[in-house]
């Protein structure tokens, strides 16, 4: 529909919370060219999220709200884990299911609107950590990536089972020590971003989220790509400063120091993205 | 909506003229044909305006699943496809019904307990999901053959449970199903369970409604939770899982959801007991002191033996089937069986999940002895003869 969903019933607007109302009179509705530039300026679509002093997850939900091109048209399907932690904070339409099911939700979601709306876009990005992604969810995942589904799949990766209280996951580097892998962990970190392009997706990217600009920036190639040609997936180091013992001010630090490492930004475009790619920036969309 | 041709006629999306619950079920002129259980699935499917389902192949639910499949070819189902397992294609169903479609899937055995973190979740979210069972033995060792444990195991998942006894009443119970789960004062998932092979792969009459009449399509704008489709504002429970506030309030509030789910169940007695002509069906002498409480083909082969019972031995019973299990017709059973002194309960499944309600809930209510026999699983079948065996050797114990 539009950002007129959103709209407060006049007779309430004195009674509702402030942030209620800031969302209807000062968020970014209706604009596919909001951006992280409006940060500052414009009323956010998440609000005081409940995850640690800085927790680089928080700013990458910061980045990723403020880049969506249509947030009054999209649906997120989330998981368990810390991300789950910040969906009550966020004012889009948002779905938790189970732990490791999210692209199966997607999947029924996106194909079911398409059939109710079909000349109508409404975008179904799924956003989970990497033990939901790649661990529990991975079938899940690939399958709807084998499908062409045309869902965004992002990952916030911190490398660990953060809200469980830091156990390994799949994705924890060889050798790093965590509860569950008491002895360092036994196996390679899983090349989720490869498998990825293997699997099908069109637009693949890793990154970690120092640079806000660049979030917003495969945030929205991603979207747009999965539109109109298929599966999209988005790698992203969000490290848990709690379980690797950093100070809430050292997050940006530790995504800078990885930017020249495991997560040294990395994009794959397939011939059909780039197609739809350079029409937005034609379009000055991106 | 009797007369339809007095007023404006309407189609749904495959063209069918729409028409009442209760003009399908019990006014629509009926024809007789020779199919199987799976065939029926189809032929319910077909006049039951769906909008989405997902399969997944397992023996014996699979050919239920392609027919579905056809129909979605033919233009009867919106959205179809196969999804990698149980587990997924649940979950794929609760996105298409989410998304404010009206789904359906079928599965048996152990694709049931693969998928069942799933129905759960499906009650609360308060999707009317309608999954058809075919129910069938779950590992190990490895079987495919009928067997309804898996039923047990789904008792408490907040789904309404239905048992149907053949592919007539698997018909009038799919389309039924749709009125009843998504009635906006119930509007949970309703799960028709129906014996794998004596019903999916047997062929027997059944009388159908046109093809070109259908159920009203499902409208999610009057279901308790908003629909996930942008056109409504987002729904506050699933933006805020109780399990993130660490406080009473959240906990009371789990804890009153889950309450309102079973209050749900109980909310569809009526509509249940109006689609499904009452939630139990007797057969045999009423006053009779021998009982057999079943659901499903052992009602069958139950009605069989009282049959036998009266003819060779000269005893009369009666059999009670239940044709919902969730929610359970207690008040039923009671009266019916209110003369009983023996009360049998024939099972196709080693631990007697039915026999446990039917103990439970005739507690202080019935001086009859209940008795959890003849049992059979794993593929055995419950010849007629054995079921008066059983109870003349039960007899002449006392």
């Amino acid at each position: 529909m539009s950002f007129k969903i959103f709209q407060i019933n006049e007779e309430f607007v004195d009674v509702m919370p402030k942030e209620i109302v800031e969302l209807q009179e000062n968020a970014t509705w209706g604009n596919p060219k909001r951006g992280v530039i409006d940060l500052p300026f414009h009323k956010e679509l998440i609000e005081e999220h409940s995850l640690c002093a800085g927790c680089p997850e928080a700013a990458a939900l910061r980045y990723i709200m403020a880049s969506i091109p249509a947030p009054e048209d999209t649906v997120i399907v989330n998981s368990t884990g810390c991300t789950s932690l910040v969906f009550p904070h966020i004012a889009m339409h948002t779905i938790h299911s189970l732990f490791g099911n999210q692209n199966a939700v997607a999947s029924g979601i996106k194909r079911v609107l398409e059939y109710r709306y079909p000349d109508r876009t409404k975008d179904v990005i799924v956003l989970a950590g990497d033990g939901a992604t790649v661990d529990i969810g991975l079938d899940c995942t690939l399958q709807s990536f084998f499908r062409q589904e045309r869902i965004t799949t992002i990952c916030f990766d911190n490398e660990v089972y953060a809200n469980t209280g830091g156990q390994e996951s799949g994705m924890t580097p060889k050798g790093h020590v965590f509860k569950m892998a008491p002895k360092g962990k036994q196996f390679e970190k899983v090349p989720m971003w490869q498998i990825a392009i293997d699997s099908g997706c069109h637009y693949v990217a890793r990154l970690t989220v120092s640079s806000p600009k660049r979030v917003e920036s495969v945030i929205k190639k991603a979207v747009y790509v999965a539109r109109e040609v298929g599966p999209t997936y988005i790698h992203l180091y969000t490290p848990c400063i709690l379980e690797i013992g950093l100070n809430s001010d050292q997050g940006l630090e530790e995504m800078r120091s990885k930017d020249k490492e495991r997560f040294e930004f990395f994009e794959y475009v397939s011939p059909a993205a780039a197609e739809i790619i350079e029409k937005r920036k034609a379009e000055g969309l991106l | 909506m009797s007369n339809i041709s007095a007023q404006e006629v309407q189609y749904n999306k495959s063209g069918q003229k729409i028409v009442s619950p209760d003009y399908l079920l019990f006014e629509a002129p009926r024809e007789k044909f020779f199919m199987t259980g799976s065939e029926a699935v189809k032929e319910a499917v077909k006049r039951a305006s769906v909008d989405a389902s997902v399969s997944y192949p397992i023996t014996p639910q699979s050919e239920a699943a392609h027919l579905i499949g056809e129909l979605w070819v033919e233009g009867y189902v919106g959205v179809y496809f196969r999804g990698e397992s149980e587990f997924g294609v649940m979950s794929e169903v609760a996105g298409c019904a989410l998304a404010g479609a009206r789904t359906i899937t079928t599965t048996s055995g152990p694709g049931t307990l693969r998928a069942f973190e799933n129905f759960p979740m499906w009650a609360g979210t308060r999707i009317p999901v309608q999954l058809v069972l075919m129910a069938r033995g779950v590992n190990a060792p490895l079987s495919i053959q009928p067997d309804n444990l898996e039923v047990g195991f789904l008792l408490d998942t907040g789904c309404m449970i239905w048992y149907a006894e053949n592919a007539q009443d698997l018909f009038d119970m799919i389309l039924a199903g749709f009125a009843v789960a998504e009635h906006p004062s119930v509007h949970v998932p309703v799960i028709t369970v129906v014996d794998g092979f004596f019903v999916s792969h047997t062929r027997e009459a059944i009388m159908l409604p046109p093809e070109d009449i259908a159920l009203p399509p499902y409208n999610p704008y009057k279901a308790p939770m908003p629909v996930i489709d942008l056109e409504a504002p987002p729904g506050r429970f699933l933006r805020d899982p109780f399990v993130m506030k660490s406080n009473y309030i959240s906990y009371a509030t789990h804890a009153s959801w889950q309450f309102e789910v079973r209050a749900a169940i109980e909310r569809s007695r009526p509509y249940a007991k109006h689609y499904l002509r009452g939630l139990i069906e007797e057969f045999g002498n009423p006053d009779a002191e021998i009982v057999f409480v079943a659901t499903g083909t052992a009602a069958s082969q139950a009605k069989e033996a009282v049959r036998l019972l009266k003819d060779e031995e000269g005893v009369d019973a009666k059999v009670v089937k239940l044709k919902t299990i969730r929610p359970f017709p207690e008040e039923e059973l009671k009266v019916a069986t209110k003369n009983a002194k023996y009360i049998f309960v024939p099972e196709f499944n080693v631990v007697g999940w039915l026999e446990r309600e039917v103990r439970k809930v005739l507690y202080k209510h019935s001086d009859a002895e209940i008795i959890g026999t003849p049992r059979v699983a794993g593929g055995m079948t419950m010849p007629a003869e054995v079921i008066v065996s059983e109870v003349m050797n039960n007899l002449r114990v006392k």
